[in-house]
């Protein structure tokens, strides 16, 4: 168990309805983009920028930093969101999503955004990625770690399952990989379109120590993240049980918020629902 | 540019980036090798006998070799990804284009066994389109040795070019045009002999073929400027106008499809700065076949004759 007090936990939870808040802005004024699977990797990425990663936003290519791969590029909204409220670039920024001149692309580009580790948008090529940053970090003796982010919907991809045989094969312990398990892709449930499970028992299959948790519960994310710390000679898959658009109750659950962004009066609903102050 | 003196020995391309691979990799300890199944026949397994801990062999999942190969380079590695062209750009381009030429990480993409060289293997192994692909998607460099001492060359060249590059070679021993003290650098294209009726302009092993149909032409009292083009993008523009403007024709030859590749390049360039009429030698946009090498060569047009008769038509359409 990681020692961590209760008032963290509350702050980390407020942490994350925050970038809930900044994901359903940041769609709403372009009209574009993914809330419903931003929301549903919210609290796994608040728990990563806001209480495990060693970055340093002063210096966002630090040699020694912990990398953290998105792989489901879909997503960017929650990183750009974490990004910016942990210092990488002005919060202000945020608001420049997906519009001409802005660092902040559709999916996320490398070299261009501060602290964006990896280009992705087409599915499945992030833990191969990860897999390549860890190798380099074993071959340096460097103790940094590597997260990836991948979701559901990429455990469709020959290539997602090329990156756990070469995860296995190589024992990288310096290696975490999440799945946002939120049940839904783009048209919709995995398990109709795609059927995944037993999920779990593929990873195992494969080499991977495999932890299984609710990926909304603060707690158990950065248990999990401690095990998988603690455990060697294997990588470790965290499958996050999530729900897609986490955090709004009628966006939760809801293929349509895969890749559409709400409209004026239902974003007011959501941000009250978040908790947002109206000044 | 001098060239050697025909007969030409035959020589691996593979065996020359092999023993280029070993010599950086005892200068550099960041330069590792990513592999996918062929590394003994592409030789990259004797770097691997060297240095045993950066050779990552990922078996047949040449996506997934791409990707670490974008992994390994962005935690400071030159990372050369390395098989047979076929799986390693055809099977791969969008998984180029997001993590390598995207990304403009240092991924050095050097494959063997393109074009139809490939031999008896056949139409599936016979990447005639690589050089169409890579050439297309921005931000990477495009490199087709013409022969084993420029493959060497080639090697080291793209350990110090900053970013991507896709280096081509072949499976098929090719003849030694060029010497080891000749100059190399990635961008310039290089004259190999002067004339100033006609310009060859080829890349890869084509440069072989278009200096013996020089040899051809010059008994005829034409007299051809061959210039080997092993650089392909960012492509030598101004030694191309300059040659258009000269000699008034040109000829582009390659051992890939005459659809987007050298020769579209130069027919681009030439265009712009200075039109002149142009042939095609290279595969007419067909697929390959089984077969010995050189009598696929000969059966898909890829001979010094077919270079004498693009040449002559060619002066033929400028009407001088």
């Amino acid at each position: 168990m990681v020692d961590v007090s209760d008032a963290k936990i509350r702050e980390l939870e407020d942490r994350a309805r925050l970038l809930r808040r900044h994901i359903l802005k940041m769609t709403h004024q372009v009209q574009s983009g993914h809330p419903g699977g931003s929301m549903s990797a919210c609290d796994i990425v608040t728990a990563l920028y806001f209480n495990v990663l060693r970055v340093d936003p002063e210096n966002p290519t630090w040699p020694d930093r912990d990398r953290f791969v998105l792989s489901k590029g879909h997503a960017c909204p929650v990183l750009y969101a974490a990004l910016a409220e942990r210092g990488f670039f002005p919060v202000r920024e945020l608001m420049t999503f997906r519009r001409v001149n802005s660092r902040l692309q559709g999916h996320p580009e490398y070299g261009t955004t501060p602290g964006v580790e990896n280009a992705a948008g087409a599915e499945g090529q992030g833990l191969s990625f990860g897999v390549g940053l860890g190798l380099a970090a074993r071959l340096d003796r460097k103790a940094w770690r590597v997260y990836c982010l991948l979701g559901d919907g990429e455990q469709d991809v020959g290539q997602t399952w090329e990156a756990a045989l070469a995860g296995g094969k190589y024992h990288l312990d310096n290696l975490t990989a999440f799945i946002d398990r939120n049940g839904i892709q783009q048209e919709g449930r995995t398990e109709e379109i795609m059927p995944l499970e037993p999920l779990g028992d593929k990873w195992k299959a494969f080499g991977w120590n495999v932890l299984t948790i609710n990926g909304h519960d603060m707690r158990q994310i950065l248990d999990a993240i401690d095990e998988a710390h603690a455990h060697k000679g294997q990588p470790s898959v965290i499958i996050a049980k999530t729900t897609k658009g986490k955090g709004v109750s009628f966006m939760e659950n809801v293929v349509r918020y895969h890749g559409a962004a709400t409209s004026d009066e239902e974003l007011k609903r959501a941000l009250a629902e978040l908790g947002e102050v109206i000044p | 540019m001098t060239s050697a003196k025909i007969p030409w020995k035959m020589e691996s391309q593979r065996s020359s980036f092999a023993k280029a691979l070993i010599e950086l990799g005892e200068k550099n300890p960041n330069v590792v090798v990513v592999g996918a199944d062929t590394t003994e026949s592409i030789k990259t397994l004797e770097f691997g006998k060297k240095f045993p801990d950066r050779l990552f062999n990922v078996g047949i999942s040449e996506q997934n070799m791409i990707s670490i190969a974008a992994g390994l380079a962005a935690a400071g590695k030159i990372a050369f990804a390395s098989t047979y062209a076929v799986f390693g750009v055809a099977h791969t381009y969008n998984v180029i284009r997001q993590n390598v030429a995207y990304t403009k990480l240092p991924v050095k993409l050097f494959c063997s066994h393109a074009g139809i060289t490939v031999g008896q293997d056949g139409a599936t192994h016979q990447l005639n389109e690589d050089i169409a692909l890579m050439r297309g998607v921005p931000n990477m460099t495009v490199l087709v040795p013409a022969d084993a001492p420029q493959t060497a060359k080639c090697t080291h060249a793209a350990v110090d070019w900053p970013g991507p590059v896709y280096c081509r070679f072949s499976r098929t021993n090719f003849p030694t045009v060029t010497s080891v003290e000749d100059p190399f650098a990635i961008g310039p294209s290089y004259v190999m002999r002067d004339g100033s009726d006609v310009t060859l302009a080829a890349c890869g092993i084509m440069v072989s073929r278009c200096l013996e149909a020089a040899a051809t032409l010059e008994a005829d009292g034409i007299s051809a400027r061959v210039i080997n083009v092993a650089t392909v993008k960012p492509l030598d523009s101004a030694t191309l106008a300059k040659a258009a403007r000269e000699t008034g024709a040109i000829v582009a030859a390659e051992e890939h499809t005459v659809v987007h590749g050298l020769g579209g390049a130069i027919a681009s360039a030439v265009a712009q700065a200075h039109p002149v009429p142009m042939e095609f030698v290279g595969v007419q946009d067909v697929f390959g076949e089984s077969g010995d090498a050189f009598e696929l060569m000969e059966k898909y047009g890829l001979t010094a004759s077919k270079v004498v008769e693009g040449a002559r038509r060619a002066m033929k359409r400028r009407g001088r």
